[in-house]
């Protein structure tokens, strides 16, 4: 497929790293030439320097042939532009915008048909606050992924001792929670993935990934981890985009303190939060952070734009008593290396919010994907087409299935019923699978599965 | 010369006042109740002096500036009410010429305190003319609240500024002022009269309904009865009352807003409006309870009449009686007067330092209690959604010592002229606050003939300074004022 991203930022350097790696034509456009060379240094894709929407640097960009346009510059106004000329005048099929201001996102006309013309529009602090707003919501998890509208939710934990289903094999989840359909997908010790089956034992320090109805991610994470006390208070170092945003979404149901460091944005902060304490000063402050009792905070949320901020407030607010603390990490060097330490979760910004992204990049219908394990494994959601003639897929028992090792069908949603998948049942077309593939190498052979493919026609 | 602008406009404003003598005029003409005489003369006497103070000052600069503003509002409210008084004087035997001003200056207050007994023997007219004084003092209540007041920095309007709509978002002394007005005086005038139809269909004769009407929405409290709303014993016509006094109590601006994009989203958004309708329901509630508790009524329902009717009647700063409350256990009143201090919206008709004041020095204590505990929060006073500037706040602050300075200066002039201390002190707090009636000697059973002149006076004064939010007045006593 050949792929235009426009904007070598953050967002655009991760959304090429991970379709480069899945053979696809990569070109890149940015103002800026430095950043794009560093980026040619290490991938294997095309740059062009220039205004992301004139149209003659698009054109030099190859948009006539583009398959897909990926617009993520900074400004919301270039890539609706770069959308709508993409649309106008190069008949480019698909176009995905990255769209900040609210004020644009609210107004279905003004994106659709006669608008921008944008087919999917993202913004990616709303997609990262949303995520954080679910592991405030489920303190015992690494990650929460919705799937099927949030029917279906996928869950990360990591076990501890004192969970009823630690040191058990997994054949005996269904004996322990009998309430619950749930579905060990995956299981990981260290940076090996273990076979999800039924002899498999389950040891402290474990990452499990299970598949379960939304209602029941809670009973599920309490056999694995033991009752955590529910989240109260939380505290927000840095009071940007996602700490404001984030801070506005928490303060109705949670006792939230935000720090910022710069005054005037603190004003700005305290004139648009309506329960949140906005503190200011540095969060790498000890006073400061000993004077609000961070050691009461059952969760402390480092979101400043600074790497080294982040990790270094994380691990004081850590070692002065924070129950758990989340830290975001730009650097995917720096994730790996603090992640499960002393810090609870890291997380990559760019990890966490292109699952959406990917979801129209893939072959098949794809409905939702996720990045799993800092990007080494995936769980993707895909639409059954076809018959049992056209289609791998359709009209076969679970076990029947050609899948790859270490991949999983976890669970069918047919209309509004979710079924854990059995070895036995049957896939029905239009059935939404819950698909778990543990090494991502393996991905393009489940994509072609769900695809209806010539071969059966 | 700045004093000639304000005369100027003065003196057009009297010429018009002299006009509105004329329907008291035609009552009394109507009703042949014998006072038409009153009239000829004050009508004449109001609109010669109107007529060379507009001749002595035409041509000087017409530009009105926010400082003239002050001494504007301060030269018709003082003056008028020697014009208003004229017809008393000259209908009401034996009524001396303090006395008679007082009643006016009560009147152009919307204040209600009264010297006057027997008034259901008055000629009907005159009653007409001391009700529709309070109406014209509505009227330029609601005019204070758009063009004056929010040079003070607390306007009717100046946290409804993202509410309102277009032409109104500015707050400045201009050309625009004339039309806010206008709309607001519709509103005014349109819920006037649906209150004197609702009354009329409760069961008073027209004119009364009128007069009712008149004192009603501008929360004045004359009524033409020696026993106010007694009179009538009607619950039907209390709960119009109460209805009416309510609704006059909130902004009127908040009424535009609500009327102009025809929902009733405006009400929902005042913060103001929540804290008054909070305040005025929990306090009949206790008051109800409290009556139950000492036995004044015996059963519930009467008791929740009374306490319903007296305490909106006061706390809105009205001053009409269903009942003695003067006789209920002390608590009671003291907590209904107490109330009228703060209860009402700004850019209402209502008097008092006003809720809005109230709770921006509630959000501002909550502030400083919550900077103990967190020394490096930034907390901004917010109300309804939108952050109070400092600026407002140290306003605030400086207007409500002025405001205790005041109770307690009057309070103790009072006291020092031979009033016992309750006396002294519910008539300050009823006359700055624009009640009307107090309590002991001055209470909803009595009323204030039995005061000296010179108390007398030192109240017409205290009205004066309540109506015209004390800083008004005050401004014009300092000496940079008059230096330019």
């Amino acid at each position: 497929m050949k792929i235009a991203i426009l904007g070598a930022g953050q967002v655009g350097s991760s959304v090429a790293e991970s379709l480069v790696s899945e053979q696809n034509d990569i070109t890149v456009v940015d103002l800026d030439a430095q950043r794009l060379r560093a980026l040619q240094d290490r991938l294997d894709l095309r740059t062009v320097t220039g205004h992301a929407a004139h149209p003659s640097v698009l054109r030099e960009a190859g948009i006539e042939d583009t398959d897909l346009l990926i617009a993520v510059t900074q400004s919301d106004e270039t890539n609706l532009v770069a959308c709508k000329l993409a649309s106008r005048l190069f008949n480019v099929p698909r176009r995905i915008a990255r769209v900040r201001a609210a004020d644009f996102l609210d107004n279905p006309a003004l994106l659709g048909r006669d608008g921008f013309d944008v087919d999917l529009a993202i913004c990616p602090e709303q997609v990262l606050t949303d995520y954080l707003v679910k592991i405030v919501e489920y303190p015992e998890a690494l990650q929460v992924l919705d799937f099927a509208n949030g029917r279906v939710r996928l869950v990360a934990v990591r076990a501890y001792e004192g969970g009823t289903l630690v040191g058990r094999p997994i054949r005996e989840v269904r004996r322990q929670i009998p309430s619950v359909e749930v579905r060990i997908v995956a299981v990981f010790r260290g940076e090996r993935a273990l076979p999800p089956e039924g002899a498999t034992v389950i040891e402290p320090g474990d990452e499990v990934f299970c598949l379960a109805p939304a209602g029941a991610i809670r009973e599920v994470t309490r056999e694995l981890r033991g009752a955590d006390r529910p989240v109260r208070r939380v505290m927000i170092a840095g009071g940007g985009n996602i700490g404001l945003r984030l801070a506005r979404a928490l303060e109705r149901d949670y006792t939230v303190k935000v720090i910022e460091h710069n005054k005037r944005r603190c004003e700005v902060l305290a004139e648009r939060v309506e329960r949140a304490l906005v503190l200011a000063g540095d969060a790498t402050d000890e006073e400061l952070l000993a004077e609000e009792s961070v050691a009461d905070m059952d969760l402390f949320i480092a979101v400043t734009n600074d790497d080294e901020n982040n990790i270094m407030a994380s691990l004081l607010a850590k070692r002065m008593g924070a129950r758990r603390v989340v830290t975001l990490i730009n650097r995917r060097s720096y994730v790996e290396l603090v992640q499960g330490e002393r810090i609870d979760i890291a997380l990559n910004p760019a990890q966490a919010t292109i699952g959406r992204l990917l979801a129209h990049v893939r072959r098949g219908d794809v409905v939702a994907v996720h990045s799993l394990r800092r990007g080494a494994a995936e769980a993707l959601e895909a639409v059954v087409h076809g018959d049992r003639d056209s289609s791998a897929v359709c009209g076969r028992r679970v076990e029947e299935v050609e899948l790859p090792p270490g991949t999983q069908i976890g669970a069918i949603v047919r209309g509004d019923r979710v079924l854990m998948a059995h070895h036995d049942t049957r896939i029905e077309p239009e059935d939404h699978v819950i698909v778990f593939v543990a090494d991502k190498r393996n991905l393009a052979r489940v994509e072609r599965l769900f695809q209806v493919s010539p071969r059966y026609l | 010369m700045r004093v000639a602008v304000a005369v100027h406009l003065a003196s057009v404003l009297l010429l018009g006042f002299a006009a509105a003598m004329a329907v008291p005029l035609a009552v009394s003409l109507a009703l042949d109740d014998g006072a038409g005489g009153a009239y000829h003369l004050a009508i004449l006497a109001t609109a010669a002096t109107g007529a060379v103070g507009y001749r002595a000052s035409r041509g000087r600069a017409p530009e009105l500036r926010p400082r003239d503003g002050f001494l504007f509002v301060v030269l018709v409210w003082t003056v008028f009410p020697v014009f208003g008084a004229l017809p008393l004087l000259a209908a009401v035997p034996q009524l001396s010429f303090t006395d008679a001003y007082f009643e006016a200056m009560s009147g152009l207050t919307a204040t209600g305190a009264t010297v006057l007994s027997g008034l259901d023997a008055l000629p009907r007219s005159i009653n007409f003319w001391r009700c529709a004084l309070q109406w014209l003092g509505g009227m330029g209540v609601i005019v204070l609240a758009v063009a004056v007041l929010p040079i003070l920095g607390v306007g009717g309007r100046q946290l409804l500024k993202a509410e309102t709509p277009g032409p109104m978002k500015e707050t400045q002394l201009t050309p625009r002022i004339a039309e806010t007005a206008k709309g607001l005086w519709l509103i005014y005038a349109g819920l006037t009269a649906a209150c004197a139809l609702a009354y009329w269909a409760a069961g008073m004769d027209a004119l009364e309904a009128v007069m009712h009407a008149f004192t009603t929405l501008s929360l004045g409290g004359f009524s033409p009865h020696d026993a106010s709303f007694a009179h009538w014993r009607s619950p039907a016509i209390e709960a119009v009352a109460i209805a009416f006094m309510f609704v006059a109590g909130i902004n009127f601006f908040t009424h535009f807003a609500a009327l102009y994009r025809a929902s009733f989203l405006a009400y929902r958004r005042d913060a103001e409006l929540r804290g008054y309708f909070a305040l005025l329901a929990a306090s009949v509630a206790a008051v109800t309870g409290y009556l139950l508790a000492h036995g004044v009524y015996a059963d519930w329902q009467e008791a929740l009449r009374h306490a319903a009717f007296n305490v909106v009647s006061i706390a809105t700063t009205t001053g009409y009686a269903s009942a003695d409350y003067g006789a209920w256990p002390l608590f009671a009143p003291l907590w209904m007067l107490f109330i009228s201090s703060f209860a009402t919206c700004s850019g209402s008709t209502g008097g008092g330092i006003k809720m809005m004041r109230a709770l921006l020095m509630l959000r501002q204590a909550q502030r400083e209690l919550e900077r103990l505990i967190h020394p490096h929060a930034l907390i901004p006073v917010k109300l309804g959604g939108g952050v109070v500037e400092n600026r407002v706040i140290f306003a605030v602050l400086a207007y409500m010592l002025i405001y205790g300075a005041t109770i307690a200066g009057i309070t103790l002039l009072l006291a020092a002229t031979g009033l016992d201390i309750l006396t002294a002190l519910s008539a300050a707090a009823a006359c700055v606050n624009n009640v009307g009636p107090g309590l002991a000697e001055v209470g909803p059973a009595a009323n204030y003939a039995g005061l000296g002149d010179f108390q007398t006076w030192i109240l017409s004064f205290a009205m004066l300074l309540g109506r015209l939010e004390l800083l008004t007045v005050f401004v014009l006593l300092t000496p940079a004022f008059w230096r330019g």
